[in-house]
């Protein structure tokens, strides 16, 4: 079994089907790109992942284990982590509670150890500050370490939605659009970062982007949706010389007759 | 050799300490001398508005846990603070001492607070207000009508709390209860904004969906900001009742429950210093308008009328000018005050 099992996946609101019948796999450490057009069910199928909608019927495994049988609080825990297309941080908190709020799932002490700040809170906010600077140095955050997040500049932002994620220090990190609205250098400089937390940090990505140029760079493999369907699945080349993709993107010569 | 410039921490530990510095720690260890034995230098009535505030501060503080950390607004505080009251009134007359009362009703609180917290589950913003304006209609509708338990519309007596036989039954004395109790709370819900629990407030008042991605149960953590907050609300209700001695229904109305959210937006929400100035604020006000409106009645008699009539309006009017002149609460202008003076005399 597949490290991520996606299984004819089917989500409709109201009778209009977002995904219809999806299937795909992602393998351990690898990075897999979801592309295709707007309104193509790209992000709704990350949605279903993480729990924030439930299909109407399919299954997905992570890891063997049913993530559909498990609420979406419970997910991080099971391994998972993801970033929002448009940026979701907890404006009112800085950059370092941020990212400690990314390792909420890792904590385990409870009230009363809140409330007095004794033994267990103390040496568990301590060993998770220290991890969470180890996140910090890696996404050169240090600058930023106590601003209150909402006052950051957009770039920086969205190395900081990254930062909360990679805290989690999940297997698989879902990463919804990071390049969206950044210039080329941020592009670059996000691009070697997914490519190292893939690598250094073992993580595995299931990334959804339009900037091709990345898509094709980094991607182990590539998974086409169209209208809620998978249009084509495999090795980043053999996707883009695929002539159904190519229609997709650009329109086939029958497109008009079938009044795409 | 040079000279530390600054303040720099060798530990995580130590940057994570509530009073970092030396001279923050002198600077609370004055604060707190002096506030300990300014009582001795004032009269009566000056004691008297000290307990109020030390009260005040306990409500305020757990409301703005609630409402500015968590984002649940609540428009029922005044009346799960009367609960705290109902509640230590009834444990104290079944002959309990005062170490188990105050945390009794607390705890009976807390329980209320997290019923009245459930619509949370699915109303946000404006509709819980409303659901939460229910829950202090009801609870009032429930001190005014469970004779046998609150004593109806006659009210209940309280004896002055004594523990192991040491009876607060002075303003003096109260106010050394009050402030300790006071402190315990505040100190309480800064250790909480420092932890996991406060974060996870925070995270479900910015972006509840980011918030239940990263793991956080947000109806579990919602109930527990109601529970939290309730509760020190509890005791704060239980420390009013002991020092009035006397509670009925209309003391716990809708007022009381919009003057706490009047403190904590003056004092700047989501912030434990800012619902202290507020409740600081709040208390102070009337009390000083009252001693200018009645100096100034002195000295233009004829005026003496108008002048209390007219300090309502100054009360609103300064509300007003606050929430456009320092709509952040005086817990920003703490802050800027405080980056002021650290820099003095070089603006940068």
């Amino acid at each position: 079994m597949a490290f991520l099992e996606i299984d004819n996946v089917t989500l409709t609101f109201r009778g209009i089907a977002a995904l219809t019948g999806v299937s795909f796999t992602v393998d351990k450490g690898g990075i897999v790109s979801l592309i295709g057009p707007n309104g193509a069910g790209k992000t709704s199928m990350l949605n279903c992942i993480s729990g924030r909608y439930t299909p109407d019927s399919g299954s997905i495994h992570l890891g063997g284990r049913d993530l559909l049988a498990v609420p979406a609080h419970a997910r991080t825990s099971l391994g998972l982590s993801r970033t929002f297309q448009n940026i979701a941080l907890f404006k009112g908190l800085s950059v370092l509670d941020n990212l400690m709020v990314g390792r909420h799932a890792r904590m385990s002490y409870g009230l009363l150890a809140s409330i007095l700040y004794f033994g267990p809170a103390r040496r568990a906010e301590d060993a998770h500050r220290r991890r969470v600077e180890d996140v910090i140095d890696f996404l050169r955050l240090s600058p930023y370490r106590h601003h209150p997040a909402g006052k950051l500049p957009y770039g920086v932002q969205k190395r900081v939605e990254l930062g909360r994620a990679m805290a989690a220090e999940s297997d698989l990190i879902l990463l919804d659009e990071p390049m969206a609205g950044m210039n080329l250098e941020e592009t670059e400089d996000m691009a070697r970062y997914i490519l190292d937390i893939n690598e250094e940090w073992g993580m595995t990505v299931l990334l959804v982007e339009h900037d091709m140029g990345v898509v094709m760079d980094i991607s182990s493999k590539v998974v086409v949706l169209d209208f809620g369907r998978v249009l084509a699945e495999g090795p980043p080349e053999a996707v883009m010389a695929d002539p159904a993709v190519v229609a997709a993107y650009l329109g086939g010569e029958d497109a008009v007759f079938l009044g795409r | 050799m040079h000279g530390q410039c600054g303040l720099f921490f060798r530990t995580y530990a130590g940057e994570a300490q509530l009073f970092p510095g030396r001279f923050l720690k002198i600077s609370m260890l004055l604060f707190f001398a002096a506030l300990c034995l300014a009582p001795w230098a004032m009269n009566k009535y000056l004691v008297s508005i000290l307990c109020l505030i030390n009260i005040s501060v306990i409500g305020a503080v757990s409301l703005n846990l609630l409402t500015g950390s968590c984002g649940q607004i609540s428009l029922g505080h005044g009346a799960f603070f009367g609960v705290g009251a109902y509640s230590a009134a009834y444990l104290a007359n079944l002959g309990l001492p005062f170490l188990l009362v105050l945390p009794g009703a607390g705890a009976i609180t807390a329980l209320t607070g997290m019923v009245f917290g459930l619509p949370s589950l699915r109303l946000k913003g404006i509709y819980l207000a409303i659901a939460t304006l229910a829950a202090q209609l009801i609870l009032e509708y429930v001190f005014l009508h469970w004779d046998a338990v609150t004593g109806g519309s006659g009210g209940m007596a309280l004896d002055p709390p004594s523990i192991f036989g040491f009876a607060f039954d002075s303003d003096l004395k109260m106010f050394y209860l009050t402030l300790a109790v006071a402190v315990l709370c505040v100190l309480a819900v800064r250790n909480v904004m420092r932890t996991r629990l406060g974060r996870a407030f925070v995270a479900i008042r910015d972006y509840h969906l980011s918030a239940e991605i990263v793991g956080v149960d947000l109806f579990a953590y919602k109930l527990r900001a109601f529970g939290l907050s309730s509760f020190l609300a509890g005791v704060g209700g239980a420390l009013w009742g002991s020092y009035t001695m006397y509670i009925t229904p209309e003391q716990f109305g809708i007022g009381l429950s919009v003057s706490y959210l009047a403190m904590i937006i003056i004092g700047g929400l989501g912030s434990v210093i800012g619902g202290v100035f507020g409740a600081v604020f709040i208390t102070i006000l009337p009390e000083l308008l009252n001693f200018i409106a009645q100096h100034a009645g002195a000295a233009f008699t004829d005026l003496s009328g108008a002048l209390l009539a007219m300090k309502e309006g100054v009360f609103g009017l300064v509300l007003v000018l606050f929430l456009i002149f320092e709509p952040e609460g005086l817990a920003n202008r703490w802050r800027l005050v405080k980056s002021y003076w650290k820099l003095y005399p070089f603006a940068h």
